[in-house]
């Protein structure tokens, strides 16, 4: 088993890898690794053909063909289906898991296309044995199935090591192989022509399929021989890849580790030299061997199957040649020009578009007509995040105060004063960039122009060369005509028995003194003005008066929960620095007053309620902090049932439980929103809560959920205290009113976040932090003019923290193209996943997870099936060709469709956020105690897992560390401060601080990773063994997920033969 | 009887001894005949009249075994006393004694035997005593300078209750807060809304004290039966000792009400909801507990349920004349929601004392119920910080020789009255407990229908006035025994909290009024008629319209004369009236022209004020409200009672009036330009100055013993002040007089002493007279 295991997969996966690679490359990375492309691979294929073909299944047909070729009559006997079956599930428990039905469907069809895939599974082995009967391609497979039964050991040993000889060569360079791959490729296109008129194709499982049965099943529906040709053309060579991994699993069973010795196998086959040149060698298959065999079987399962997930396109490598390449500083005058990933650390200088940290687009370089983009199915969006956080050295969008004047704006469109504006008539009226109307300019703001009709103050005032500022506004533009006051912050803490019981309530008093010391500040100002006021609630509301002036606080008990009220203004609201000692004194008495509570029963819609109350009491917006840890039950407006049923998860109910029970929270949002009053949540469930109902609060008035399950204070408490003290912190605009106005020809259409919209083109918001984005989709009426640029221009209307309203408007520049190839290149991947997960989380609402799965897949399929198409034509069709800036989609695509919030293994989840990054990025670190370097990332995969190292891993949410049974133990003492691996207490989650340097380090690793992200994630630390390493095993993206999801592999096939059925 | 020198003599003694005073002392013996007596056969009877004399009585009563009857053993009674039996004089029913009365005997009789003690209070030493409650409830929306002095003279008042008594605070604004208290490091409150009409039952429920109420109620509809633990002190009401410290830093910290009032509102007030909190607390916690709510108010309910006018200044509070023309919409509503609280507290034996004071009205029409039903004290006057308030208050607390509050709580009053007569209504400061019995008439005069009336506030000044009925036939026998008797029976909560027992037991003569009407006559109380004549007046008021009653008055008035008056046919100038008959006309007089029925040049806070006060106080008190009493002080002798008449209005003469709610002292002119000068300051005026002190002394001296303390007024002649004392006089002196002009006048001239419409006494009894003599009548 072991021999085969290693060896075999990760080979094949290289190699198929490579393929793609190679394809994509042609366009984007032509020079790279076309070298090592052209050499190793070839040398491989030749060296194994039968390991060759296994990996080719999931992408190129060739190798199955060859495959075929070699192995046609083993596919006959269903008999040897069966067989391959027992020891599928016998060897590998959790490949049996994948069986479910749905699968055996998409196979089946699947077969019928990819005729490859067939040979995939069987291999090198099969290959061998399978020569006898090229006949049926079915049989094939079925052969190949026997196949592997009778030489289990030996064969799959002997291909592996081939690949995995291989692949190490070509495998990090897939990219490389531009034209000159293509050339190389023409063999595959041979082989891939040949197998389809070979016909053996047929063994086609179009997925992945990993499973044995479906196999099996599949063989008869796609016994008819004549549409496997066809589909063969088309998709064949993808496929292959694909039926290897479902091989793979066998030769994971079998031989999971040691895959050195199997040279031999790659030999039999003979087909792979024309893939070969195709795939780049991977990296060495040896070393993951020996883990996976010790970590849980099915993980290893997926792993191994098909190619090396090494190589195929990885964030890590893209990431990190991103920031490499691009580091540094980004000017954003140039229009239409695609800046670096989130990733990357760069430093933005505004000379007259906006940062993108402000607003970023799908696409840079807009194709002229709707037409063309409607074929890309690449998504035409923006994302504003109107108040990102600006990185050290960045400038913040200057202030400037027009006085009574206001800004200055298009008579027509209403489109604020902006460097895109032309002025004419020597500088008394202008041209809008966005309508293209004409506009007096106001008599104060005339000034002259320079012989390049540039205003001589251009660089007097921000809005003429900035992509970014802001305005302080007049009246006209404040509510009711009146001047805000400065916002104020309630804290409403639930203390009732549960909350009580589990601490946060105590810890929280404790700790409020420290929260309330990091209320958030103007620019630039002394102390913060903002208000703060308390509440605490039970089955009543209590409210305290704190006024600086009182000998102790006054509690105000609101027994009415009917209609509930505020009952005072007077000292509700008070300053910190005033009312300290008054405070103090309440974070003092809370805990002690509560001790004994035994209501269990808490209600959370009338403290809400009293919460908006006050607000618009006191006549100026805030926000509302709810500290609350039971599902509200008590008699009360916004009660709720506990409706929690975990059979309905990941079933078409799904989205049942999450529409909201019923819509009070949900108006109680909107009037949160006119309010001005925005809700976090930080929540303390120890059962069911139902976030998909309370979170509508913090949903519509743009705050946010946290939630610490069986919240500890030990465990928990820090990690809740740095949340509350971002949340509090963090920049935030309140009252904002934003309007996207583009150029004529485009238009703003759907909004895709947080944020209410009482018509249709402002979008309302309580409140917007610097964690916030919104989504706004585009589309087109007219055909766009190709000189001219598109605009957009993002209006905020706000009150700042300061009390002061403000207008801070972002212009973008957008190139246009007529041609897709430069769409392609400039499009922006990480903005398009964002726009797909909110699509996503809409839609989760509406769909089943299902639709929503299909809709993700055929949409990137469609991406790149037309990209192939319009710009790669000269490809050959088995060539799984993806352009530069979307390698990682089907990496992306996947981890979205396995990510929590889509796949709905919690209900809960869905308070996912608008953000920018991707959750999908999981990062492990290898922990090098010495290095200052921040450690390197690695792959999402268990494949790279190392039994006696140390990995970090996080997604923005949760954060691990695993570590494994053969840790050092010099390690474990001086991180963990025990002495041997299985004395550690998993229930003792935070790390201590010990003063040895590698503590020290790991220590500023984590918080270092922790700055990075809104949350502050919790540590868990994850034994090898143990019961938690299930759950960080689902992080593990680019693997199988626990729950038959696919891994990374699997679903680049499945990619691939889409987008050959699209094009076919 | 036979041993009082005078009728005069008499009616004293009695109303000495036992508290009450009749309109007729000698009683028609049919029913025909005491119809035909024009003014009905009523007394005043004060239940708890101070009787210092009274020896302390340790034991039950003995009642009549009949079950109907249950009188109490009385000096009436016949005893035998070697049966060992007494005869009820009420029912005749033969009694034997209970056992502890075996050594009984002629000459060794039992107080309640004594005739001296046809007056005797019993104190029941089983029942539990149960300390008083208090419950302030303070309106917040008053100005700091207000609310600072009623801070003060709530402090004050904390020192003044007895350490056991049990308080609360409620304080309302817009919103309504009940304080905890005695909580430690945070001061708790519960806030309402003012604007919600909240159940009892949800009013509990939000308290979180519904579940002890419903615990107890089944169990204990009456007062906590004997060996029943004192119910626990819930944390809104603790005991004065424990929470007397947080408590003044509570009241010392309450603040203005925030709640911002615009230009052109009233703040808003939520007197109904605070009041329904305050009445539900109580209802729940101590049913048949004697308690006080006292309700401190600055100004008009303006919002939620008991709103007496909305907070837009515009709408100004509604006059007598909106309420002819029916043009106040929130009144009836409000009317009823006080109406409802106060039958609740009513029926659970709680006291609501409304203390009023602003300048302008704070619906004491609407809210008069309140204390009217539940015998709570209103006071109303112009500011917290005016003596008048401060001293009313403080005299609340006021305590009798011994030490103990003279305020009683939770009094039940039953009269029982022998077969000839019947009751048929009480008018007073209670309400009726709809106990039918033998007793009852079936007409009703008052609060009929019942022999039973709960006074849940009472002191030593409460005065009912209780109305009977001869059932007698015309042609039965004068009924056995010659005498009528009447049994009045007060079981109240003292302030101790002991519960005691007080009977009265009077009987008076039957006389055949076909026969003996002159006996009768002889027996007529005018100041007892005249009082009960302005209670029924008043009493017809509430609901009638004011000219009807004055109608009636007049109407009784000219048939009493024409019954007892001698007079021939037709001529007016021999109309002649009997001694105890002659001020009646009097007092009618000022009675017609009083605030009481004329409702002109007052607001109806007031006259809802000056009628709950005519409907309790005593006698004596009563008779000064409807005419008040003028003293003269000159240097032409000691001071001396002078006529209510301009024509006591002398340049140098100082008058002190007494109307009950006003003290005034006058100076005339020449004195008042004396003192202007400066006279009383130099030595060898002296006399000035002690002439000047007299009145003021005397004023004092009534200051100091009338509750509620009387507006005191410092005038002089010609000065606007002046007003308050030319309102009340008699107006003969007019333009008649100085002028010599016509009869009356009708003109208003600047020259005229009074400047006033009404006809004068002498205008009055000429008329009356005429009328009386009319053989056409």
């Amino acid at each position: 088993m072991n021999p085969q295991y290693s060896s075999v997969q990760p080979p094949q996966m290289s190699d198929q890898n490579v393929l793609c690679l190679q394809t994509a490359s042609e366009n984007v990375y032509n020079g790279i690794n076309s070298q090592q492309i052209a050499g190793t691979p070839k040398s491989e294929y030749g060296l194994h053909p039968a390991s060759k073909q296994t990996p080719f299944h999931n992408y190129s047909v060739p190798i199955c063909y060859s495959q075929n070729g070699l192995t046609p009559q083993r596919q006959q006997q269903p008999l040897c289906s069966d067989f391959q079956q027992p020891k599928f599930t016998t060897a590998v428990p959790p490949g049996t898991q994948f069986h479910p039905a749905t699968v055996s469907n998409k196979l089946t069809q699947h077969n019928e296309e990819l005729h490859i895939e067939p040979a995939g599974p069987q291999y090198s082995p099969l290959t061998r044995y399978s020569t006898p009967h090229p006949t049926d391609s079915l049989q094939r497979s079925g052969v190949g199935e026997s196949f592997s039964p009778g030489l289990p050991g030996p064969l799959k040993k002997l291909p592996a090591p081939s690949l995995s000889q291989q692949m190490l060569p070509g495998g990090r360079l897939p990219f490389p192989h531009t034209s000159s791959d293509h050339y190389g490729q023409p063999q595959r296109h041979y082989v891939s022509q040949t197998d389809s008129v070979s016909s053996y194709g047929p063994p086609s499982y179009s997925k992945i399929a990993q499973y044995p049965e479906h196999l099996n099943a599949s063989v008869p529906s796609s016994a008819s021989l004549p549409p496997l040709p066809h589909q063969f053309s088309n998709v064949g060579p993808p496929k292959v890849n694909q039926s290897m991994n479902s091989f793979s699993p066998n030769n994971q069973v079998n031989g999971p580790i040691s895959g050195g010795p199997l040279p031999p196998v790659s030999g039999v086959q003979s087909p792979f030299p024309y893939t070969q040149s195709l795939q780049q060698p991977p990296r060495e298959p040896q070393y993951p061997a020996v883990p996976q065999v010790q970590m849980g079987a099915p993980a290893i399962s997926h792993q191994l199957r098909g190619m090396d997930p090494n190589h195929l396109p990885s964030s890590v490598q893209v990431i990190e040649a991103d920031r490499k390449e691009r580091s540094g500083t980004f000017f954003t005058s140039t229009k239409g020009k695609v800046p670096p990933l989130v990733t990357t650390d760069f430093t933005v200088k505004d000379d007259g578009n906006c940062s993108p940290r402000f607003v970023r687009s799908t696409i840079y370089s807009v194709p002229t007509t709707f037409e063309m983009l409607k074929q890309t199915a690449v998504p035409f969006a923006i994302t504003i995040s109107p108040f990102a956080k600006l990185k050290e050295g960045e400038q913040y969008p200057p202030v400037s105060n027009l006085g009574e004047m206001g800004p200055v704006r298009c008579i027509r469109c209403k489109a604020y004063m902006c460097s895109f504006m032309k002025f004419i008539d020597g500088g008394r009226r202008f041209h809008c960039a966005f309508c293209k109307g004409i506009t007096e300019v106001p008599h104060e703001y005339i000034n002259h122009l320079d012989h390049m009709g540039q205003r001589i103050d251009k660089f007097q005032r921000p809005e003429l060369c900035l992509g970014s500022y802001e305005y302080l506004t007049t009246k006209d533009y404040c509510k009711n005509g009146v001047f805000p006051k400065p916002p104020v912050f309630i804290f409403m803490i639930d203390v009732s028995h549960n909350s009580i019981r589990n601490g946060m309530v105590k810890f929280l008093c404790d700790n409020m003194m420290q929260v309330l010391t990091s209320l958030p500040k103007e620019v630039g100002a002394p102390a913060s003005v903002v208000k703060v006021g308390f509440v605490t609630y039970c089955n009543v509301v209590h409210f305290y008066n704190v006024k600086g002036n009182l000998v102790q606080p006054q509690m105000l008990v609101v027994p009415d929960v009917e209609e509930t009220f505020v009952p005072l203004l007077d000292g509700f609201f008070v300053t910190v620095e005033e009312s300290q000692s008054v405070i103090n004194s309440l974070a003092d008495q809370i805990p002690q007053m509560f001790m004994d509570n035994q209501d269990t029963e808490t209600i959370l819609g009338p403290p809400m309620q009293a919460g908006l109350d006050a607000l618009k009491a006191a006549g100026c917006a805030g926000k509302i902090f709810i500290f609350h840890s039971v599902l509200p039950i008590a008699e009360a407006p916004g009660k709720l049932k506990n409706r929690d049923d975990q059979k309905l998860l990941g079933t078409d109910k799904e989205k049942t439980l999450l529409i909201p029970q019923s819509n009070f929270y949900n108006n109680l949002g909107q009037e949160c929103v006119t309010a001005g009053c925005c809700v976090d949540l930080f929540l303390f469930p120890s059962a069911y809560i139902d976030i998909a109902t309370i979170g509508e609060v913090c949903r519509l008035s743009g705050g946010q959920v946290h939630k610490y399950s069986y919240f500890q204070t030990e465990v928990d408490g820090r990690r809740f205290l740095e949340d509350l003290k971002h949340s509090v912190r963090k920049t935030v605009a309140f009252d904002v009113i934003m309007r996207v106005r583009t150029s004529t020809g485009i238009r703003p259409t759907d909004f895709y976040g947080h944020y209410y919209m009482s018509n249709t083109t402002d979008v309302e918001l309580a409140a917007v932090d610097e964690d916030k984005a919104i989504t706004v989709e585009i589309k087109y009426d007219d055909k766009l003019p190709e000189e001219d640029g598109t605009y957009i221009q993002v209006a905020v209307l706000y009150t700042s923290s300061g009390g002061q309203r403000r207008l801070r408007v972002h212009n973008l520049e957008l190139g246009t193209c007529s041609q897709l190839a430069v769409m392609y290149k400039n499009c922006e991947l990480d903005t398009i996943i964002n726009y797909f997960s909110k699509q996503g989380l809409r839609m989760v609402m509406e769909q089943t997870p299902r639709y929503i799965k299909d809709y993700f897949i055929n949409r990137s399929a469609q991406m790149l099936a037309t990209y192939k198409k319009s710009c790669a034509d000269y490809s050959s069709p088995s060539q799984f060709i993806l352009p530069d800036c979307m390698k990682l989609l089907p990496l992306y695509v996947n981890c979205l469709i396995k990510s929590d919030a889509l796949s709905g293994v919690f209900s809960y989840a869905l308070f996912k956020k608008c953000k920018r990054k991707n959750y999908s990025f999981s990062f492990q670190h290898d922990l090098d105690p010495n290095s200052t370097d921040f450690p390197k990332t690695m792959r999402c995969s268990i494949g790279n897992i190392q039994q006696n190292g140390a990995y970090l891993l996080e997604n923005g949410i949760h954060m691990f560390m695993w570590i494994g049974m053969a840790i050092c133990p010099d390690w474990l003492k001086n991180v963990l401060g025990i002495e041997a691996s299985d004395r550690i207490n998993v229930d003792k989650i935070s790390l201590p601080q010990l003063n040895t340097p590698l503590s020290l380090r790991i220590h500023d690793i984590i918080e270092s990773i922790r700055k990075e992200r809104q949350r502050c994630m919790r540590l868990m630390i994850v034994c090898q063994g143990d019961k938690l390493e299930l759950i960080f095993r689902r992080y593990l993206m680019e693997d199988h997920g626990t729950d038959g999801s696919t891994s990374y592999v699997d679903f680049f096939c499945h990619l691939h033969k889409e987008i050959q059925k699209l094009l076919s | 009887m036979t041993g009082y020198q005078t009728y005069q003599d008499f009616i004293q003694q009695n109303e000495d001894r036992d508290g009450i005073r009749f309109s007729w002392n000698v009683w028609p013996s049919s029913r025909l005949e005491a119809t035909r007596l024009v003014v009905p056969l009523g007394s005043l009877f004060t239940p708890l009249k101070e009787r210092p004399d009274l020896p302390p009585v340790q034991y039950d009563p003995v009642l009549c075994n009949r079950p109907t009857c249950r009188a109490i053993l009385n000096p009436l009674c016949q005893v035998d006393y070697r049966a060992k039996l007494w005869v009820c004089n009420f029912c005749f029913q033969r009694n034997q004694f209970p056992p502890q009365y075996a050594a009984i005997s002629e000459h060794h009789q039992p107080a309640e035997l004594i005739p001296q003690f046809s007056t005797i209070e019993y104190t029941i030493s089983r029942a539990t005593c149960l300390p008083p409650i208090f419950l302030f409830v303070v309106d917040t929306c008053v100005d700091d300078e207000e609310l600072t002095a009623l801070k003060e003279s709530l402090q004050m008042s904390l020192s003044l209750l007895p350490p056991n008594a049990l308080i609360g605070l409620i304080t309302f604004g817009k919103m309504v807060q009940v304080h905890e208290l005695g909580c430690e490091g945070i001061s708790k409150s519960y806030v309402f809304r003012g604007t919600k009409d909240l159940t009892a039952k949800q009013i509990q429920d939000m308290l979180g004290i519904g579940k002890f109420h419903q615990q107890q109620q089944p169990t204990n509809p009456q007062p906590p039966a004997p060996g029943q633990p004192v119910p626990a002190a819930n944390k809104f009401l603790q005991p004065v000792h424990k929470c007397d410290m947080s408590l003044t830093d509570l009241l010392g910290e309450l603040q203005r009400d925030p709640w911002p009032v615009s230009q052109g509102k009233r703040p808003l007030r939520s007197t109904g909801v605070a009041m329904s909190i305050a009445v539900g607390l109580l209802e729940c916690t101590y049913p048949n507990a004697g308690a006080r709510i006292m309700l401190f108010v600055g100004g008009a309910c303006t919002q939620g349920p008991g709103m007496v006018v909305g907070d837009e200044l515009k709408n100004t509070i509604r006059s007598h004349h909106d309420i002819d023309k029916d043009n106040c919409k929130h009144m009836k509503k409000a009317i009823k929601h006080y109406d409802g609280l106060a039958n609740r507290a009513a029926s659970n034996g709680h006291i609501i004392d409304i203390y009023s004071c602003a300048l302008d009205q704070t619906g004491l029409h609407e809210m008069k119920s309140c204390t009217h039903l539940t015998g709570g004290h209103v006071v109303m006057g112009d500011s917290f910080n005016s003596s008048l308030f401060k001293q009313t208050f403080q005299r609340v607390f006021a305590k009798d020789s011994k030490g103990e509050f003279q305020m009683a709580f939770n009094g039940v009053l039953e009269v029982k009255t022998s077969r000839e007569l019947k009751v048929s209504g009480a008018i007073g400061s209670c309400i009726s407990m709809n106990t039918k019995s033998a007793s009852v008439s079936d007409t009703e005069l008052g609060i009929g229908g019942t022999c039973q009336w709960k006074f849940c506030g009472i002191n030593p000044n409460t005065t009912v006035g209780i109305f009977f009925e001869v059932i007698n036939q015309h042609n039965a026998p004068i009924p056995q025994g010659g005498r009528g008797c009447v049994q009045l029976i007060m079981q109240y909560q003292h302030s101790s909290g002991q519960k005691r027992v007080r009977v009265t037991t009077v009987a008076r003569n039957w006389a055949d009024a076909t026969t003996n009407l002159h006996h009768i006559a002889a027996g007529f109380d005018q100041e007892a008629a005249a009082v009960l004549m302005a209670r029924i007046a008043c009493f017809r008021a509430e609901s009638d319209d004011g000219a009807d009653v004055l109608r009636w008055l007049d109407r009784m008035l000219i048939k009493l004369c024409q019954k007892f008056g001698e007079y021939s046919k037709d001529d007016p100038n021999s109309f002649r009236f009997a001694e105890n008959f002659s001020l009646y006309p009097q007092f009618m007089f000022h009675l017609r022209r009083s605030q009481f029925l004329q409702v002109f040049n007052n607001s109806p806070d007031e006259t809802s004020y000056y009628r709950d006060l005519l409907m309790r106080e005593d006698l004596t008190q009563s008779l000064i409200m409807v005419q008040p009493i003028l003293y003269a002080y000159s240097f032409n002798g000691p001071p001396e009672p002078v006529l209510l008449d301009t024509n006591s209005i002398q340049p140098d003469r100082i008058l002190l009036m007494d109307t009950f709610f006003h003290i005034v002292i006058f100076h005339g002119e020449t004195i008042a330009q004396w003192r202007k000068a400066g006279y009383q300051n130099s030595p060898e005026h002296e006399n000035f100055r002690q002439l000047l002190q007299a009145p003021v002394n005397d004023a004092q001296e009534i200051l100091q013993t009338r509750f509620p303390m009387p507006r005191y007024i410092d005038c002089d002649q010609g000065g606007s002040q002046a007003r308050f004392l030319l309102s009340k006089v008699n107006p003969s002196i007019t333009h008649n007089n100085m002028y010599g002009w016509g009869q009356t006048s009708y003109q208003t001239e600047s020259g005229a002493p009074v400047l006033t419409d009404d006809v004068s006494l002498q205008v009055f009894m000429d008329h009356l007279k005429k009328l009386a003599v009319s053989s056409s009548a």
